[in-house]
Order: C-alpha cells, then structure tokens, then sequence
C-alpha cells in the first residue's frame, strides 16, 4: 500500500499546498492548470452527489476508486478541503484526513499568524511535519516497483 | 502516539485571569491610542474579527461538530460548546424572534469584566465588543453572514449583559469563472 499525492484547497479553490511521494506519472499539463482541473472536479462530484444523493447525506462525497487508484476526500464546514490519492488497498481515511486538518494545518498554519491564510502555503514546518505525518502512516511504504 | 500527546497539550486549560488582565490592557491601551469610544468599539470588533477567523479552525478541529443545518442548532453549539471550550462558561440561549433568525446570548457571568469598573467618561465604550467581532468572524468561515451586537451590558448598569444576534443570509459559494472553462477542459 501506499501515498501518491496530497492537495489541500481552501473554499475559494486556491490549492494552497500540494505534495507528492510515489506519483509516476505526471499530467503532462502545468501544476497551475492541474490544480484547476483537481479543483473543478471536486467542485462538479461534490454538486453531484449532493443532487443525486436519494436521501439526505451526512458526509457527502467521501472517495472515488478507478482501477489503479483511491481518491480520498474530507472537508471541514469552513471550506478546506484536503484530498489524498492512495493505491487501492487503503481503507476509508477520513480520519486521517482530519487529523492532517487538525494536528498539521491548524497547529502549524492556523496558529502561526505569520502564515497569511487563503494563499499558497510557505511554512516549512508545516511542510516537514505534514511529510513525517505521511510517512508515518500504517499504509505508507515505499516500494520501488 | 506521539498525536495523542500533542493533543493533551492542546487541550490545557488557562487560568482565566491572565486572559481577562491582557484583555484589560488592550482596552485601557486603545482607549489611550483613539479618542472616542465608537472608534475604540470599532477596533474591538475589527480585532475580534481577526480572531475569529483563525479561532473557528481551531474550535472545528478540536470539536467533531458538522456544518449546522439551522440557526437554532448554530446557538446551540456557539452557548454549549464555543462558549465553555474558550471562556469556560455555559450562556443561556433567549429570546428567539417568530422567525427564528435572532435570538440572544445571556451572559450571567462575563470573564472579560472580571475587575473592570468603568470611569464616567467611557460610557460610549462597549467594553467586550471583541467578543462581537469574533463571533462574526467565526461564522463568516461557515458561509454565515450574522450581525452581533451588545445589547444589555452589566458594566453600563443593566442587569444582564446580552449578546444579540441576527442571522442575516448565507453566504454562497461560487466556482470561480475560470474554473468552469476548465471543467470543460477536463471532460
């Protein structure tokens, strides 16, 4: 098992920090214009869900899976929303996700009123913590094949 | 494990006096920096307001509430949760207007104005006024646009000190245009 990417996107749709572990293939298109394209289809799935939901959701969109890949999906009320790309053996992470939310980007960026909130992330130490919180995951392994 | 710590640490509580004795300062401070009280009320309220902001990361994150479907469960959690996590005390929830989009915060006890007496002359001054901006702050974050105001105020001789409050619409939320084209793009 293991981590590809993680985004995180605040509610006007600016990613404000992206990174990658295990990604081998690239878009073949700008960070800039992938991140626009992430965005607009979390913004579509998201509308979708809610309209073609049967009954009322608590949750919401929560992941999709195609064959090769796992995207997790976890928002807060105030609009950031992070997003986790895994291979497909990772069960639900949306406690993860939230953990990345409440221990890494509020202790590290919420709190620190040097960091301007709603633009792209600059903080080191919230880089290398969110790394070290990634690496540690039980269904994080490197594997070079 | 070491998640479990930190969240230990986060959790500790303050004694309140060093709060309500910082907050003093910065009013006595401000009251020296402008010269009328509206304009002191007015920073307050723009502090708060930055406060807010960052404060309702900190409160979803250490919480586990949801978005609230109605303003009666808003109140519900802002008096019973927000209000005992940040100043320890529980306001009771009144005077809902027909519509449901107002009611009001009484405070029996209000941390702020623990020492405070008020000199004669500020008598424009609304000493918590930060509590204002914050609460307004906080839920502009949720997609709330809500007007916040004191309405009775114990230091300026009433018998309650009430927050009021008055929902005034949601804020939606918009894909940018430059992102349509690129769903367009995507598909």
């Amino acid at each position: 098992m293991t981590v590809y990417n993680l985004y995180i996107f605040d509610r006007n749709g600016i990613c404000l920090h992206y990174s990658e572990w295990n990604r081998k293939k690239q878009a073949g298109i700008s960070k800039e214009e992938e991140f626009k394209l992430m965005y607009g289809m979390l913004f579509s799935i998201r509308s979708f869900v809610s309209k073609m939901s049967p009954l009322d959701m608590k949750d919401g969109f929560v992941s999709f899976q195609t064959s090769r890949y796992k995207l997790h999906y976890y928002e807060t009320p105030t609009g950031i929303k992070v997003v986790m790309n895994t291979d497909l053996g990772v069960p639900n992470c949306r406690d993860v996700l939230h953990q990345i939310y409440s221990t890494v980007y509020v202790e590290c960026i919420v709190k620190n009123p040097l960091c301007e909130l709603g633009g792209t992330l600059q903080s080191e130490l919230f880089s290398s913590r969110l790394d070290s919180f990634i690496r540690a995951l039980p269904f994080f392994s490197v594997r070079a094949a | 494990m070491s998640r479990q710590s930190n969240r230990t640490t986060d959790n500790k509580k303050m004694n309140s006096e060093l709060f309500t004795l910082t907050y003093g300062a910065l009013v006595t401070q401000l009251c020296k920096d402008y010269e009328n009280g509206e304009e002191v009320n007015k920073q307050l309220d723009k502090m708060g307001y930055n406060i807010g902001v960052r404060l309702i990361e900190d409160f979803l994150a250490r919480s586990s509430v949801g978005r609230c479907h109605d303003f009666r469960e808003t109140a519900d959690v802002i008096a019973k949760v927000a209000f005992k996590m940040y100043l320890g005390i529980t306001p009771s929830v009144t005077n809902w207007s027909p519509a449901g989009d107002e009611f009001s915060l009484i405070l029996e006890s209000n941390p702020l104005v623990d020492f405070v007496e008020l000199p004669d002359n500020h008598n424009t001054l609304i000493y918590s006024n930060l509590l204002c901006g914050a609460l307004r702050g906080a839920l502009e974050m949720v997609q709330m646009a809500v007007d916040v105001r004191f309405a009775q105020d114990t230091l300026r001789g009433d018998n309650v000190t009430e927050i009021r409050m008055k929902f005034i619409k949601r804020i939606e939320e918009n894909l940018p245009a430059d992102f349509a084209q690129h769903i367009r793009i995507g598909s």
